[in-house]
């Protein structure tokens, strides 16, 4: 039987870190000696910043997204365009919209994509929310869904349930990425840049 | 195209095995399991795909080894030589993911798709023998990874068709009735699916054409043209010059009115994961799967050739690899010289294994002899030849 090196509280705290994503036994022992070593200045405040949000963290009733209010910063935000929903998958899709700073309306997160193999169907997702939502002042609806087959199949999926809102649905843009050399593209990511070329 | 350097490191049987080589033929002679096949599979595991075992990688690792294998090469191209790297490391995070690591001049690769265009290889192997007699999911991978050689979309795209298919199985297997779940993997299935079999007509019309021009060259070749006609309703329909959207619509239509069927049946049944290549021995006029053995084989090489011949075109002369694993077993010596001769004009580094180097005997001096025995490999004295010493007859 391996030795004990340390008490269970470190112990924990390793096992606890493991189960990040990105982060392996080695690397969250690594990480779980950082904080140690840096009690003051990294473990105690990192404690407290978890322990608040643990406390105070609330799904937003509305879009989906996590914030310690409720509704959402985002939701609540009154300067935001009130005409357009930006549908996305995850949260972390709406953070990354966020951080380019190119959506000024609201959002609403899935929560996830269709998929029959995983048993994840309709109900599963936030679909019947967007659909209620889905009605005046709103008059766009953008479905900022990954181009995977899941992601296709859902956005076709969500489209067909507001149809009959008379919203207008739009879906992202695919093609060459900024700063992209043609040469260097994948002929499926060429092709679909050819089908959505507009006029200049 | 040709492999100047080979290295192996506990792959199947061999430990470490280096070959450095030049653009002839490699024959490699041994004993049987002396490892001759194994190293042509790490050859074809610098193209894109799975290898020509179809191998789970684990399976390659050398059992006293350390636990991992590698192939590294270095391929002469007309843009100058390229360093391709793959291999597994079990003790790579990313290992668990079932990948195996691709390098490309020292730059990791994202999956093996991004050898696809640089890399081109053919393979014959005795296991292909019964292509014609088997089932048609054999002939239909044979074509797709024909395919592949002029578009290196289409394994992709054919992952993406199957992926959306058992999509759809499972909700026909669970009972769903909401035709609007059906329609979003529908559409993904229509999209990929018409793009499938638009791919696979332009290959087969493409060999066709070629497998004219040989005809026409050599009305006596001892293998046999092939009659070559795809089965599958996609690829009738774009034969028969209908515009792919038209096309789409229709699979479209027909998946919709399917679903009861596709649900007392327990899968999607019309698609072009169903579509067969129908071979013909065309001089006789008769299927290929009725003539003999060594007459199957023929057709099979003409086949292949044509293939080889077609990637070389639009490559401007040059030939990909041939692996052409023991290729002697089957033909008469009137077949054996032809081939030797067709591989010669092609100018393809073909890499042809046998038990007995006299099946070789008339590529002796057009080809580089290797003996591999279980332990190891050797070489025996090869003359030396310019790296840009012609094969041309």
């Amino acid at each position: 039987m391996a030795r004990k090196t340390q008490g269970p509280e470190i112990e924990r705290l390793i096992q606890l870190l493991a189960r990040m994503p990105g982060l392996g036994p080695r690397s969250a022992r690594k990480a779980a000696l950082a904080l140690l070593k840096r009690r003051a200045d990294l473990l105690e405040p990192l404690s407290r910043a978890m322990s608040e949000a643990a406390e105070r963290l609330r799904d937003c009733p509305v879009c989906g997204n996590l914030d310690t209010v409720a509704p959402c910063t985002i939701c609540s935000d009154e300067r935001r365009d009130r005409t357009m929903i930006v549908v996305v998958e995850e949260i972390g899709d709406l953070w990354a919209l966020e951080r380019a700073g190119v959506v000024n309306g609201l959002y609403h997160v899935l929560g996830g994509h269709l998929s029959p193999l995983d048993g994840i169907g309709p109900d599963q997702l936030a679909i019947p929310r967007l659909v209620e939502r889905a009605v005046p002042p709103v008059t766009e609806v953008l479905l900022a869904l990954n181009a995977t087959v899941e992601g296709q199949s859902t956005a076709h999926y969500v489209r067909e349930q507001i149809a009959a809102s008379g919203v207008a649905v739009s879906v992202l843009q695919q093609g060459v990425p900024v700063g992209g050399e043609l040469d260097y593209l994948d002929d499926g990511t060429l092709a679909a840049a050819i089908r959505s070329r507009r006029p200049l | 195209m040709w492999i100047s350097r080979l290295v192996l490191t506990d792959f199947r049987n061999h430990a470490r095995l280096e070959l450095n080589l030049d653009r002839r033929p490699v024959v490699l002679a041994g004993a049987n399991g002396a490892g001759k096949t194994n190293v042509l599979e790490a050859v074809s595991l610098l193209a894109a795909g799975q290898g020509l075992r179809r191998a789970a990688y684990p399976e390659l690792i050398r059992r006293a080894g350390a636990g991992g294998w590698a192939v590294a090469a270095t391929l002469e191209t007309d843009a100058g030589p390229v360093e391709i790297g793959t291999g597994l490391d079990p003790s790579r995070p990313d290992a668990a993911r079932g990948g195996r690591i691709v390098r490309i001049n020292g730059e990791p690769q994202s999956g093996s798709g991004a050898l696809a265009g640089l890399v081109e290889m053919a393979w014959l192997l005795p296991s292909m023998d019964g292509l014609f007699t088997g089932p048609a999911g054999d002939r239909r991978r044979f074509l797709d990874r024909l395919v592949l050689g002029f578009d290196a979309g289409h394994a992709m795209r054919a992952g993406q068709f199957e992926r959306a298919m058992r999509q759809r199985n499972r909700l026909l297997e669970d009972g769903v009735r909401d035709a609007a779940r059906f329609r979003g993997l529908e559409h993904v299935l229509a999209e990929t699916g018409v793009a499938l079999a638009a791919a696979r007509v332009a290959t087969v019309a493409g060999i066709v054409r070629m497998i004219e021009a040989r005809h026409a060259r050599t009305p006596d070749s001892p293998f046999p043209w092939a009659a070559l006609a795809l089965e599958g309703a996609l690829e009738a329909d774009l034969t028969a010059g209908r515009p792919a959207v038209d096309v789409e619509d229709r699979y479209l239509e027909s998946l919709a009115s399917g679903r009861e069927r596709d649900r007392a049946a327990g899968r999607t049944l019309e698609g072009p994961h169903r579509s067969d290549l129908v071979v013909g021995h065309g001089p006789k006029g008769m299927p290929a799967d009725a003539s003999s053995t060594g007459e199957q084989k023929a057709l099979l090489i003409g086949l292949v050739l044509a293939h080889a011949e077609l990637l070389a075109e639009r490559r401007s002369g040059a030939a990909p690899i041939l692996l052409l694993d023991e290729i002697a077993a089957h033909l008469d010596v009137r077949r054996r010289a032809a081939l030797f001769r067709e591989i010669r004009l092609l100018g393809s580094q073909a890499w042809l294994t046998g038990t007995d180097p006299i099946a070789f005997e008339a590529l002796l001096n057009d080809a580089q002899f290797i003996p591999v025995r279980d332990d190891g490999i050797g070489r025996q004295a090869v003359s030396p030849h310019p790296a840009d010493d012609d094969l041309s007859i």
